[in-house]
């Protein structure tokens, strides 16, 4: 882990990046996003916590327009997320998703893996996307296995390549659905390491996760999620020694039991 | 053997239609049925039904009415494929060989389609996701992530296709190409009392040839098996 990002991607910090205002979802009878009103500033990071089921991947799926939202608006650096097609590629592209199943191309190599993007979607050459990809794998430290294929490598290996390869698009955001969740325990902190660079050189993220220590360590925000509501926002030191709501006085107590 | 041998030229020719039709078809037929398969997937309502509507309404119609219709309704309505006519030596491709070439791209892409979609399914959603996510418009996602993968779990279904597509090819014979049933049929005829051993040597043939195929798509199975 090194080299340093050749541009500065915390330009222009504290602007609002993410804003999602009135966001309302539901899956039939189930309102999955209850009215979720939610900043997110250029070079934050927040950290989504909250029970199961309460909504929290809808909430990342909805950010990219992998789900629709059936009320309100989301814009993503001041502009509203388009309905379909080429505009909506290219948005996705300046989203970038990391999924708790790695969801590496299994029939790509590593390199492939993070040289597709760039080469179909952002039409660069393939030596330069190569360097890139090169570039990348180093700072997550996979650099010398960009021949192998994903199911060649450990579940801690593939995450870190699949936040490369979210990273060779520059995005604007970074958007993690409980990236540690499928770990081994031994491979969760190789991960949040990655992880933690990554906030600590500027980035904006949105990072779904129960990981107290790095929630501590990085987050500028914790939002508490509950049955398709944010309960509770707040700084992390705040919310894990003082929470407000009853909800998460009694959900941090169950996951602090383990 | 000896009707079979002095007549190896001939022979040899007839299975030079027969596997050009082949080729030709088996190459067309992955084409316009992995075209299909995307269809039957895509996000367009109509598309989806239409590719529905085709793959019931031609994988339900015997392969012999198919090319009849290719070749005796076709023209009918415009559809003469009298633009086709190319000489390689002794081989004359014309008019009736594309109606046939035709008519065989026609019923094995709706199997084609058929098998890719069961390999599209087997594909996990997540790969798709991650190829939205990055940015990726549906064409993409299809050729670049779900195909490659679709294609490698279809392989032994898509095998069995192309399989049934090479002894398809048989049909034509009884529609005016020369290839190797007619071929037969004709062989038999000059020589009745040799018939047994040229029904031999022509089933030999198709053994080999299917034999080949089976071989190379084991090949490819293992060759392209995701690691
Ligand atoms: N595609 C879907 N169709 C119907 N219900 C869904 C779908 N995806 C998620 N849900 C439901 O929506 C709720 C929120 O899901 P999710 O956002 O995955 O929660 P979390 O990530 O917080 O565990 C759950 O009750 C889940 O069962
Ligand atoms: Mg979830």
């Amino acid at each position: 882990m090194s080299a340093a990002p050749e541009e500065d991607i915390s330009a222009g910090r504290g602007e609002p990046l993410v804003v999602l205002e009135g966001v309302n979802k539901w899956f039939g009878d189930l309102h999955v996003l209850q009215d979720i009103n939610v900043t997110v500033n250029r070079g934050e990071v927040v950290v989504v916590i909250g029970p199961s089921g309460s909504g929290k991947s809808t909430l990342c799926r909805a950010i990219n327009r992998l789900e629709t939202i059936d009320r309100g608006a989301i814009t993503l650096d001041g502009k509203p997320l388009p309905q379909e097609g080429k505009e909506l590629a290219n948005l996705r592209a300046e989203v970038g998703m990391v999924f708790q199943s790695f969801n590496l191309f299994a029939h790509k190599t590593i390199r492939e893996n993070v040289t597709l993007g760039p080469i179909k979607v952002r039409k660069m050459s393939k030596a330069k996307a190569d360097a890139k990809a090169a570039e990348l794998l180093d700072r997550v430290g996979i650099g010398h296995q960009a021949d192998k294929y994903p199911a060649q490598l450990s579940g801690g290996q593939q995450q870190r390549v699949a936040i490369a390869r979210a990273l060779a698009m520059e995005p604007k955001v970074m958007l993690f659905d409980e990236p540690t969740s499928a770990l081994d325990p031994e491979m969760i902190k190789e991960v949040l390491d990655v992880m933690v660079d990554l906030a600590e050189q500027g980035m904006t993220m949105i990072v779904v996760t129960h990981e107290m220590g790095f929630a501590r360590t990085a987050a500028d925000r914790v939002l508490f999620m509950a049955d398709g509501a944010v309960v509770e926002e707040n700084t992390p030191e705040e919310f894990f020694t003082n929470p407000q709501s009853e909800r998460a006085k009694d959900f941090l107590g169950k996951i602090l039991k383990h | 053997m000896n009707v079979v041998l002095d007549n190896a030229g001939d022979i040899a020719l007839a299975f030079i239609y027969t596997l050009s039709l082949f080729v030709v078809a088996g190459v067309l037929s992955l084409i316009f049925g992995a075209l299909l398969a995307a269809a039957r997937v895509g996000p367009v309502a109509v598309l989806r039904k239409a590719a529905a509507v085709y793959v019931m309404l031609i994988r339900n119609t015997p392969l012999l009415i198919v090319i009849i219709f290719f070749r005796f309704a076709g023209p009918k309505i415009g559809l003469t494929f009298g633009f086709v006519d190319i000489r390689v030596a002794d081989i004359r491709l014309n008019n009736l060989y594309a109606a046939c070439a035709v008519g065989l791209i026609v019923y094995t892409s709706s199997f084609v389609c058929e098998a890719l979609r069961s390999g599209i399914n087997a594909v996990p959603l997540g790969q798709a996701e991650a190829a939205r996510a990055i940015g990726l418009p549906f064409g993409g996602v299809m050729s670049q992530v779900i195909m490659p993968q679709a294609m490698r779990h279809a392989l032994p279904p898509l095998a069995s296709v192309q399989i049934a597509l090479l002894k398809n090819t048989t049909v034509c014979g009884a529609l005016g190409v020369f290839e190797a049933f007619a071929r037969m049929r004709g062989l038999t005829n000059d020589f009745a009392s040799a018939r047994t051993e040229i029904f031999l040597a022509f089933a030999l043939i198709f053994v080999v040839l299917v034999e080949v195929l089976s071989f190379v798509a084991y090949r490819l199975e293992r060759r392209w098996r995701i690691a």
